[in-house]
């Protein structure tokens, strides 16, 4: 169904259709957001969840600071609005639901509220400047596109999918354990990707140039068509991230996936991008030559992949090899083809607008739902509910007295209730110890200072 | 004098004086108004020669080198404490000159930051830790515990640099990451659990950003101090040389469009093919072909026919047509066209955005999908031969360009592309793609009587 057709003046299409009384047609418009951001989107967490810990019950609340956050909207007609602002919960829900935005992004928490930043100048002393940013990352399946043969463009598949799996892993493992952070969201972008949101207090207070030093620790992979090399790995051996993140995720992926899956080794056009990597021109020859011959895994049941790429490693990692280039070439390769793509300037700037999660995606009607990093190889973007399978799943709940967490009668529950207890919960806990230490901490100065 | 000075008592009570000032305050000193402007303009000349070499993309060993002989040359003088005078002086007083606008602003800080740097590497490891001292920089040295659990990474992080880890008692300071942005940045450190592992040799880089930071808050006060009563005081003395000394030296900005060089959109596609530098041809040229660019290439490209004198509704129009395969009249006014409004002053904040210089561009890297950034610098060597071909360049003058950017001098293989092109010398060398094509429309026009 097209979204004229939906519009024409069906406004309470959840019952009409004939035939099926529950049946609700694919689509994407106003008339199904409305119900969605009526019953199913999760406003009272998001307030909470942006408010960290500011809820006013404790004196050492800042009762300014959700009402210091720019939201912005996208609305029906490409119409776009900044600087949203609200100083509640109920300000931001009938926000919404009145003016029904096909997108939602964030942006930074403000020196002061957005509503009132005409009357403040651009430099000086009373400026009008983010003060706190989530950490963010942008993962896009769009980028790979020179590695997977499956999809290109916006689509996505089971197949190549696990690139953004294993990019979570990669990155997410480094946050944590390099970085030490802890709070940390990742969402499904609705089509072909996937954001992470850091939550982390310390993370929310980075400067430009620390978001920049993060998102440079994490660039492996640079250039683009008129570049060549784009991975490069000098040194005699790798870095303890590299070393982790290839060892314990990007080998095996590409070894038992991607490798097979996408057929990198098996037609002349494939391999040939792969020869092209190594930077000695005899190696190179010699595997051509060998594969030319061997059209076909000759004697081995085995995947012509799998044993083209064993052919290739033993020449590299040989104890004969001594050019200084080859000694890193493998690693190069893989990484190459599954060292996470990060779009740098989402991450650089605290000013950077980024899509809220449990927004729907107007191209694929698809919910941004949280993914679970610990469990992301079960993530599959195929099955994440739509918007129309949502308000179906309602229409068979029926009626019901208790108008509150509608999203447990469908298949958002899940969703919210992951949200809830793996990222909000403790991340409030969190906030709350940290409220109360630095209120606690400026008392005894206050204390100290008094005292003669 | 207030000099801030680094001690070394040593048994016979010699005070030892390290000539590595921190600019804590001004020097109540009596300046003779000639040496003030004198002063200052030596060391800009040292400034400007920073600038030069981070544009040619010295390594950080030739940078080194490159400021001990600008020092040498322009900042010495025979008597210790002469010479700290001047350091000192000509400091503040540029400060006066570059505390005025944001852009002005961000470049003494870069220069005078990687002065510093440089010259704090120089002193010997008893005056930097002294130095570090000075800093207040709280981090203490890793306990021996600590050190044998982390050998193991911290060796790996050694070896991935070319280096080894230093003998048994290597001093490691543990820091916050946040500290470190551009050890963290170019992975030179180990970081676990939210601290950087810092080896005493890059000491340099915590010193080197509390400096920064000063420095930097500095500017804002001397800006604030300028604008409210200096700039008055001194509006028949020091107030002139300071506004000279800004503008003679940073040349024109090529925001406001020369006289001469106004083109009308019909004009675009000859000028293209004969005055523009290949970076912008290389945009142009994609554009037509793939009737798209990225942020990135649209703002270089745009700002650069802006500068070149294509008025903004030409813009509009040319922009529009070339996207009309991919993108509908109706969506490039919502998407695109306040974007380019915005880059001619029209929207927003209402900023006249300057075309970009080869610094700038030069220190980008284009992203994948991106086609902006330097050529000379991003391309591999196959399709940077194949575009001079095209450009027409001969074969004899590619090799010579070759071998410039083989060096990482991109400005002076520009610079060669010219020649090769016109026919004639740029003795000036090429900083700046407007300038190019300035000086690309004068050789044509002396040729031909007109412009091409």
């Amino acid at each position: 169904m097209t979204k004229e057709e939906a519009d024409n003046g069906r406004d309470d299409m959840v019952i009409d259709v004939p035939g099926q009384a529950n049946a609700v047609p694919d689509g994407f418009n106003a008339n199904y957001l409305r119900i969605y951001y009526g019953k199913l989107f999760p406003h009272a967490d998001m307030f909470k969840w942006m408010s960290y810990g500011n809820d006013g019950k404790h004196p050492g609340c800042d009762k300014s600071y959700f009402g210091r956050r720019e939201f912005s909207f996208t609305l029906e007609n490409d119409i776009y609005i900044r600087f949203q602002s609200f100083n509640s919960v109920t300000e931001l829900e009938n926000s919404i639901k009145e003016k029904c935005p096909f997108k939602i992004d964030i942006g930074p928490v403000y020196s002061v509220d957005p509503a009132k930043r005409h009357a403040y100048a651009q430099s000086g002393d009373n400026v009008f400047t983010p003060v706190e940013r989530e950490l963010v990352f942008d993962i896009d399946i769009s980028d790979y596109d020179d590695v997977r043969y499956c999809c290109t463009g916006a689509d996505v598949c089971l197949e190549c999918w696990p690139l953004m799996t294993i990019a979570i892993k990669v990155i997410d493992t480094s946050l944590r354990d390099d970085f030490g952070f802890n709070h940390i969201l990742w969402v499904y972008s609705g089509r072909r990707g996937v954001h992470c949101w850091v939550c982390d207090g310390k993370a929310r207070r980075l400067t430009n140039e620390q978001r920049a030093a993060i998102a440079d620790y994490f660039h492996v992979y640079k250039g683009n068509e008129n570049s060549q090399k784009k991975i490069s790995l000098p040194g005699l051996v790798l870095h303890p991230f590299l070393a982790r993140s290839y060892t314990e995720v990007l080998k095996g992926f590409f070894e038992a996936k991607l490798l097979p899956n996408q057929n990198l080794l098996a037609s002349e056009e494939r391999y040939e991008k792969i020869l092209e990597m190594i930077p000695d021109a005899s190696v190179a020859s010699e595997l051509r030559r060998r594969w030319q011959e061997n059209k076909r895994a000759s004697m081995s049941k085995d995947d012509i992949n799998i044993v083209r790429w064993e052919q290739l490693k033993s020449i590299l990692q040989s104890g004969k090899q001594k050019m200084q280039g080859l000694r890193r070439c493998v690693e190069e390769i893989v990484f190459s083809y599954t060292y996470p793509r990060l779009d740098m300037e989402v991450s650089r700037h605290m000013n950077h607008l980024l899509k809220a999660p449990f927004c729907v995606h107007p191209k694929t009607g698809r919910v941004c739902v949280p993914i679970d990093p610990n469990n992301c190889d079960e993530f599959d973007p195929t099955t994440v509910p739509t918007l129309s399978q949502l308000l179906e799943e309602l229409n068979r709940g029926g009626l019901r007295q208790d108008a509150e967490n509608e999203w447990d009668r469908t298949s958002l529950g899940e969703s919210v209730a992951f949200f809830r207890t793996s990222f909000l919960q403790p991340l409030l806990k969190s906030c709350k110890e940290e409220i109360e230490n630095s209120y606690n901490a400026k008392l005894q100065q206050s204390k100290n200072d008094l005292s003669w | 004098m207030e000099v801030f000075q680094s001690h070394r008592k040593s048994s016979s009570n010699n005070v030892i004086v390290s000539i590595l000032p921190f600019y804590r305050s001004a020097p109540p000193l009596e300046v003779r108004l000639e040496d003030f402007e004198f002063f200052a303009m030596d060391r800009l000349r040292v400034l400007k020669g920073i600038s030069d070499g981070l544009c040619r993309g010295k390594k950080p060993e030739e940078m080194e080198k490159l400021v001990v002989d600008l020092w040498k040359a322009n900042m010495r003088h025979p008597q210790a404490v002469e010479e700290v005078n001047k350091d000192i002086i000509s400091h503040f007083v540029l400060r006066l000159v570059y505390c005025r606008t944001e852009e002005l602003r961000k470049w003494f800080l870069s220069m005078e930051t990687t002065l510093f740097r440089h010259r704090f590497r120089l002193e010997s490891s008893e005056a930097q830790r002294a130095l570090m001292s000075e800093f207040k920089l709280p981090y203490k040295a890793v306990s021996n515990a600590e050190f044998e659990s982390v050998k193991d990474k911290l060796g790996q992080v050694a070896r991935s640099m070319g280096q080894n880890l230093a003998a048994a008692d290597a001093i490691f300071y543990k820091v916050p990451f946040e500290e470190v942005p551009d050890l963290v940045s170019g992975r030179r450190v180990f970081i676990h659990k939210g601290h950087a592992y810092v080896a005493m040799n890059q000491v340099v880089s915590l010193v080197v950003t509390q400096f920064r930071s000063y420095i930097s808050k500095a500017l804002i006060l001397t800006n604030r101090k300028w604008t409210s009563t200096i700039r008055e005081q001194e509006k028949d003395r020091l107030t002139p040389i300071v506004e000279a000394l800004c503008t003679s030296y940073l040349g024109p900005d090529y925001s406001q469009p020369q006289e001469f060089g106004e083109i009308s959109i019909k004009d675009i596609d000859q000028v293209a093919k004969t005055s523009f530098p290949l970076c912008m041809r290389h945009l142009f040229e994609k554009v037509k072909e793939d009737h798209h660019l990225k942020h990135g290439g649209r703002m270089q490209l745009g700002l650069f026919l802006k500068g070149v004198g294509l008025k903004l509704d030409d813009a509009l129009a040319f922009w529009k047509a070339e996207f009309a395969p991919k993108v509908s009249a109706e969506r490039f006014d919502k998407e695109y066209a306040y974007n380019i409004r915005h880059n001619y002053g029209r929207e927003g904040k209402r900023t006249d955005y300057t075309p970009y210089s080869c610094q700038k561009i030069i220190s980008v890297t284009p992203g994948i999908g991106d086609h902006h950034g330097c050529p000379y610098r991003h391309f591999s060597e196959e399709n940077l031969r194949a575009a001079l071909v095209r450009m027409g360049v001969s074969s004899r003058a590619v090799e010579d360009v070759m071998d410039k950017v083989h060096n990482r001098h991109y400005q002076l293989a520009c610079t060669l592309t010219f020649e090769a092109v016109h026919g004639s010398s740029c003795d000036a060398g090429i900083n700046h793609p407007n300038q190019y094509f300035i000086d690309s429309q004068r050789v044509l026009q002396s040729k031909n009587g007109s412009v091409a």
